[in-house]
């Protein structure tokens, strides 16, 4: 099985991600779709490391950063969601518009 | 190898012949042998469950003093087969509103993340679904397809009574989860590698003599992970009906009913294996089925714990669930573990090793255990305070 | 076809099918659990890569941990869990314009690569991939800092999540 498929795989992934990021109006959503394209980089990490580099180690550890990463991105994005959502009843991402006037 | 001292590696043997006599493409034999091993121990499994649920009425029904179920069959044997018989003929109800699709996964996948232990199960000598290198790891990852099923029926049945009590599954499970994991990991240290089989036959000494706290904390937060007495508050049926399967009926009930016996008979054999020598015994490795038995007679001995509290303890109430998992059980996991760390490190190879790590492990209990009831004594005097509320008085 | 490539074929299939009815779909429980259904496909993937450990991670982590947080996090900002009248904000087209034309930008310099087409080297013998992270993680030629610096981080957003997810105190 060739290196690409795994490459033409994340590419789709990542671009469904993207569209969803874009476009979703729900911030959960929004979340959601970040997560979608972090799953397609730690496709192509761990796809590199297996065909151009299995004898080192580092393709791995950087897939694992990335799992850290999201779990802190998560953890704190979902905090912000549910206390914006506490003060004004809403998460729909055009709604807030705290910082701009 | 004769027959009657190893019977699966001399039935795989035939089998793996048969196929490959049959002139399939390689790929094609590893596929079909690798399939049937996987419905072999599925179906033990499940066929496990009707005799557990037997054992489990049995059992109880002595602790109080009864006689449980005595009709169909010899001793009641074929009374769990008369039940199942009940629930298939039950009529199959799907709540109006509720979200057909996701209801009826959900008792399938709580079926599902149990059985999926079972694959890296080491019941004797060779005879195991898969030696994973991260076995321990692997039982960690398929228990969170437990906690998504319960999550999945909660929120389908569009009850709010199921919703509750999906609520109260999940922070019970997933606070367990952290003092669980915590103490399946001081085994991993003690037998220096994560793989099921590497575990059995690292324990020259039983592990419960070298983390014998461990295996108390790990027994408890199990329990906890079951949700069964006293920890069943996601099925409280004083306080929330049923908990999660409030709106499911027939055999759907009984995949959950299953899943959870099969569970607690689970959480046996991963005791046994973790702390209780696995299927090590006397000659167990000349005749594998000796090791079977070995390995089922010490998980019984686990399953029996379990019923026992089971049948001892009420019900715990939700905050001080909370509170003893995250105010006793999981600092005393993580003392443990760094504990058995270092010690295990610096006395490795010396003869000092087990009486220091068993004294070690006490110490941490007792600690743990004085300022956590210090702690408790003090809040209960704190909450006497609050008390002065006028008392109903009968008229 | 080997059995490898038809389980990566059918496994591809259900990652890019649960992914678009994750970004389509209005019901937000569903669109969680479509993701779930894309994080274990990404955990199937990973086997077949010779990544078991990362497989096994991935599962924990994203199904056991973020997933379910998704999920909590759905329920508790209701009011419009079960069907939003709307999904797509207003700038909708533009989002699909631009990520299709990502997409296709991607697959079309990929094709260009030469490496692409490149198959997986064995890997080396006696290869332990659980030795090998454990050792990369911890030796001071290796990961050490940036596996320290990522606890520090992991131990940060607890905190923080905590602090910002608190209910507010009344007179606050």
């Amino acid at each position: 099985m060739p290196l690409s498929w795994y490459l033409y795989l994340a590419a789709g992934l990542f671009a469904l991600g993207l569209f969803g990021a874009v476009a979703r109006k729900n911030a959960v959503a929004i979340l959601m779709s970040v997560e979608l394209m972090l799953n397609a980089v730690n496709i192509n990490i761990v796809a590199f490391w297996r065909y151009l580099a299995p004898a080192e180690i580092g393709g791995q550890i950087f897939a694992i950063m990335v799992f850290a990463v999201a779990a802190a991105e998560v953890a704190v994005g979902l905090a912000l969601f549910i206390s914006i959502y506490n003060s004004r009843k809403t998460i729909a991402a055009d709604e807030i518009n705290l910082m701009k006037w | 190898m004769s027959f009657w001292q190893d019977p699966v590696a001399v039935i795989g043997q035939w089998i793996l012949d048969l196929l490959i006599s049959l002139n399939l493409p390689e790929a094609w034999v590893t596929f079909i042998y690798t399939l049937l091993g996987v419905i072999v121990v599925a179906s033990f499994g499940l066929i496990l469950v009707i005799f557990l649920i037997w054992v489990e009425r049995k059992v109880a029904a002595r602790f109080q003093d009864r006689l449980g179920p005595n009709r169909a069959g010899p001793y009641g044997l074929l009374q769990t087969l008369a039940d199942i018989v009940k629930l298939l003929t039950k009529e199959d109800v799907v709540p109006e509103k509720a979200d057909r699709l996701v209801f009826n996964i959900a008792p399938i996948l709580s079926m599902v993340a149990v059985l999926l232990i079972w694959a890296v199960v080491p019941f004797a000598p060779g005879w195991i679904g898969t030696d994973l290198n991260v076995g321990v790891l692997y039982i960690a990852a398929v228990g969170s397809f437990g906690i998504l099923s319960v999550l999945m029926a909660g929120w389908s049945s569009n009850n709010k009574y199921a919703l509750l009590g999906a609520f109260r599954a999940v922070a019970q499970l997933i606070s367990y989860e952290v003092p669980m994991l915590l103490t399946m990991l001081v085994p991993v240290l003690l037998a220096r590698g994560m793989g099921m089989v590497h575990m059995v036959t690292a324990q020259d000494t039983w592990f419960i003599f070298l983390a014998p706290a461990a295996a108390v904390v790990f027994l408890i937060s199990s329990i906890a992970e079951l949700g069964r007495t006293p920890f069943d508050l996601l099925e409280a049926e004083s306080e929330i009906v049923a908990g999660y399967h409030t709106e499911y009926t027939g055999m759907k009930f009984g995949l959950f009913f299953a899943a959870e016996f099969l569970h607690a008979f689970t959480v046996g054999v991963l005791f046994a294996i973790f702390f209780l020598g696995g299927w090590r015994g006397p000659w167990a490795e000349q005749a594998p089925i000796l090791g079977l038995f070995y390995l089922m007679l010490k998980s019984i001995f686990g399953y029996f714990i379990i019923m026992w509290v089971r049948s001892t303890l009420p019900r715990i109430r939700i905050d001080h669930m909370l509170a003893f998992n995250w105010k006793f059980l999981t600092p005393v996991a993580l003392a443990l573990l760094i504990l058995t760390a270092f010690l295990d490190k610096i006395f490795s190879e010396t003869a000092l090793r087990i009486p220091v790590l068993l004294i070690a492990n006490l110490v941490v209990l007792a600690i743990g255990y004085v300022i956590s009831s210090a702690m408790t004594r003090r809040q209960a005097k704190e909450r006497v305070k609050f008390k002065k509320r006028p008392v109903a008085k009968p008229a | 076809m080997t059995v490898e490539q038809g389980i990566f074929l059918f496994i591809s299939f259900l990652i890019l099918f649960s992914g678009f009815m994750m970004v389509t779909r209005s019901n937000l429980v569903h669109a969680a659990l479509y993701l779930i259904l894309v994080l274990f496909g990404v955990a199937v993937l990973f086997v077949l890569l010779n990544a078991g450990f990362l497989a096994v991670v991935q599962i924990i982590v994203y199904i056991g941990a973020i997933a379910i947080l998704m999920i909590f996090a759905v329920m508790l900002t209701r009011g419009d869990v079960t069907g939003e009248a709307i999904t797509m904000n207003s700038v909708f087209g533009w989002g699909m314009l631009l990520s299709s034309l990502f997409g296709f930008a991607l697959i079309i310099m990929l094709g260009q690569w030469p490496a692409v087409t490149s198959l997986a080297p064995a890997l080396p013998t006696g290869w332990n991939e659980l030795v090998e992270i454990g050792v990369a993680f911890l030796s001071p030629q290796g990961f050490v800092i940036p596996f320290e610096v990522a606890s520090v981080l992991l131990l940060a957003a607890l905190i923080g999540a905590l602090y910002v997810a608190r209910a507010p105190k009344k007179g606050e």
